[in-house]
């Protein structure tokens, strides 16, 4: 048991101590940050370069005293006549913009922008939409209605999707973000047991083509030398993903309170949205907050279950990249073996992006979040969308006894495999050596 | 010291073994020869727990084998090699560890191996830095540093310069010479004569000889000598008068004569010379002694024979 110990030990340090290791840890998280502040900044930048300077020549008359400036745009009366407001429009100041208001606005409803470089698409519509409003407005007192009664009868409808919990409590649902964290999990397990996966095979094909592998077995059993191999690099993986997610808290928290004002980047999100004057943006994103979300998903069973999952799937799917290990001399020749098994895996992947977020409680979804081999992938996408914990601990216990399955198998394979050198490794020959006495 | 009895090792068809037994003495050199593919790797495996045997046992010093017996042995095998990005050191360490050495001892040992074969200044080095002659004396002192009771080498000079073979050589006969008792496994035959004092020699799965090699050489003698002689009568020769030996070859060079001859049955070396020494002066008598090879040979041929 001591010497397995030693191997786990041996595996985990000489990957850990990898300068590929410590770079790719500190500089994912930097990475994420980076394109944190990469978005925040380009956002602010975004505003500043929109921020819109309108000059207006109202030949109508009482439409100046109805525009109403904002964070996104200054309305102002131009002084000059036509000609002399087009000539000073070079030289105004960035965004500037000359709005021509004919005198038969009403019902010709024709308006002219003019600007120097090409008009803003935002501040186009911005300025559409309050013009919009204000022939409605006068539409509804040409026919003797009442403005603010019509504005009472809301023609946006807000839907609040809730779902019965398994207490019978209604939750608040949100589809959108569940998909976005569905897809998400999905990738990162998917990557990550292909990833450590291959680090496995890796490892053994380096021992059995250095030929270390007979000094080793020589001294411990190669079951001993597989376990250690595939819990030393599990635990490499478990290290990472808790840095990736320690520093990406740290710096993330250390750059939001040191660099910016939380409440500065929720309004600039909520304006930016509004600006592009779509209604029914407007309504969606003002609806969404996401720390109700996070606690209707309940974020510890969700990281709970991603490290469960992370592991079984692990387990699983390094045992048979052990075994294809054993039986090749290459990378280059271990392709053809890799392949078919790490296609369910792939299978659940792609399905994720499809069958699985639309109908993640259908036959489909949960019969693969219960095989295996695919429900790694398949349980996690479920999880945002509410699994009921009877089919979690289920489908957890059919991964357990998955791993140990496979593991036995590889293990029966590897103890043959290591010792063939040069010998090309076809299915019939591993079934043969499965089947050998030990 | 090693009691193998009765041992089979089958796969799918094939055998690898087939009922081998063989004693191996406490001290001794024990050359395990035969041809590739005769069964000496799958011996050795199943001595070292590597693979399990399908029938038979074995005994290390009197006790059926148990795992823990793996820290009395030191294994070389044929297909060697070493972690080539890891530390020379550290390697040693986990090696020298995973054979049940604790770390302090492991430590003090693998200093003072280094020290030995004046290689302290590679601790830091990587295996891939180091030529090949470099890489087997690491290898080598990896095999050696738990002090095992049984050292196995299989082909341990194959790809050994001369120089750094004979240092290894002279490191095998001190740790002999010190109570380890060892297996040379080679199919190269003519190389255990000098260096083993006991031999079993496989072929296709099977044991076809073994004992001490001044046993099996003084039973496979066959009898034949090379006389040199000088001033043969040259009208008469080759020598006519002989009723005590047959003639295998007489070579005439420039300054003398070899004449090659094998004693008929009850008849003596000085019988035979008696015959000689009125026809030609006598310059030397030697004894043909059987090569390892030879007596692998004849073996074969003789089982050959016995099945047809």
């Amino acid at each position: 048991m001591n010497k397995i110990f030693l191997i786990i030990q041996r595996e985990y340090l000489s990957r850990v101590r990898k300068r590929s290791f410590i770079l790719t840890t500190f500089l994912v998280p930097l990475f994420f940050i980076g394109m944190y502040a990469g978005v925040f900044f380009l956002t602010k930048k975004s505003f500043e370069d929109t921020f819109a300077h309108v000059y207006v020549i109202d030949q109508e008359g009482s439409i100046i005293s109805q525009l109403v400036s904002n964070k996104n745009i200054t309305y102002e009366q131009a002084t000059g006549s036509l000609d002399k407001e087009k000539e000073s429009l070079q030289k105004r100041e960035k965004n500037s913009y000359l709005l021509i208001i004919p005198s038969d606005f009403y019902s010709s409803k024709d308006i002219e922008i003019l600007s120097a470089g090409k008009p803003n698409i935002s501040t186009q519509s911005e300025i559409k939409n309050q013009l919009a409003e204000l022939i409605r407005n006068q539409a509804y007192e040409r026919l003797g209605l009442n403005a603010e009664s019509i504005r009472e009868i809301d023609d946006k409808i807000n839907i609040s999707a809730k779902e019965i919990s398994e207490t019978g409590e209604a939750k608040e649902s949100h589809t959108e973000i569940a998909m976005g964290i569905s897809m998400a999990l999905a990738v990162l397990i998917y990557l990550s047991l292909f990833l450590y996966g291959a680090q496995v095979m890796r490892g053994i094909i380096e021992e059995k083509v250095s030929r270390i592998v007979e000094v080793i077995i020589s001294s411990v059993k190669p079951f001993q030398l597989m376990m250690g191999k595939i819990l030393g690099i599990g635990l490499v993986g478990l290290t990472q993903f808790l840095l990736w997610i320690t520093l990406t808290l740290v710096l993330t928290t250390a750059a939001t309170t040191f660099l910016v004002d939380q409440q500065e980047i929720t309004s600039q999100l909520a304006q930016n949205s509004q600006s592009l004057g779509d209604e029914t943006i407007k309504a969606s994103t003002s609806d969404i907050n996401p720390t109700k979300f996070l606690e209707s998903i309940e974020i510890t069973k969700l990281l709970v279950c991603f490290f469960i999952f992370f592991l079984g799937g692990y387990f699983l799917y390094s045992a048979l990249f052990a075994a294809v290990g054993s039986a090749v001399d290459s990378e280059t020749e271990a392709s053809q073996f890799t392949m078919p098994i790490t296609m369910p895996l792939l299978l659940a992947y792609i399905l994720s992006f499809g069958v699985l977020v639309n109908d993640p409680h259908g036959a489909v979804a949960t019969w693969l979040s219960f095989i295996p081999l695919t429900s790694p992938i398949a349980m996690l996408v479920r999880i945002p969308f509410g699994v009921p914990t009877w089919q979690i601990v289920i489908s957890v216990v059919l991964l357990i006894a998955g791993f140990l399955l496979t593991t036995w198998a590889a293990s029966r394979i590897y103890r043959v495999g290591i010792l063939m050198y040069g010998k090309k490794a076809s299915l019939k020959e591993l079934i043969k050596w499965f089947k050998y006495k030990n | 010291m090693l009691d193998i009895r009765n041992i089979s090792k089958q796969y799918g068809q094939y055998y690898a073994l087939n009922d081998v037994s063989l004693h191996i003495p406490r001290g001794s050199i024990f050359g395990l020869l035969g041809p590739n593919g005769a069964g000496k790797t799958s011996l050795i495996r199943i001595i070292n727990q590597i693979t399990a045997p399908d029938t038979g046992v074995i005994y290390l010093g009197g006790e059926p084998l148990r795992s823990n017996h793996i820290e009395n042995i030191g294994y070389l095998p044929e297909e060697r090699g070493l972690y080539k990005k890891m530390k020379i050191g550290e390697q040693m360490l986990y090696l020298a560890q995973l054979k049940g050495l604790r770390k302090q001892d492991a430590l003090q040992k693998i200093k003072a191996w280094f020290i030995k074969l004046q290689i302290e200044s590679w601790w830091d080095k990587k295996i891939e830095d180091l030529s090949k002659g470099m890489q087997q004396k690491v290898q080598f002192i990896a095999t050696v540093i738990h002090e095992p009771e049984l050292i196995i080498l299989d082909e341990p000079f194959s790809g050994f310069d001369p120089v750094n073979a004979q240092i290894i050589q002279e490191e095998i006969l001190e740790l002999n010479k010190k109570g380890a008792t060892i297996i040379y496994s080679t199919h190269r035959m003519e190389s255990v004569e000098t260096l083993c004092d006991h031999i079993a020699l496989l072929n296709k799965s099977k044991k076809i000889l073994d004992g001490s090699v001044r046993e099996i050489k003084n039973a496979y003698k066959s009898q034949s000598y090379k006389i040199k002689l000088a001033q043969v009568d040259k009208s008469s020769s080759p020598i006519l008068t002989n009723s005590k030996f047959d003639i295998s070859s007489f070579t005439n060079f420039t300054d003398d004569y070899e004449l090659i001859i094998k004693l008929k049955e009850d008849s003596t070396l000085n019988q035979a010379l008696l015959e000689i020494i009125p026809q030609a002066k006598i310059t030397h008598v030697s004894e043909i002694i059987p090569s390892m090879h030879d007596i692998f040979i004849e073996k074969v041929t003789q089982i050959k024979n016995e099945k047809n």
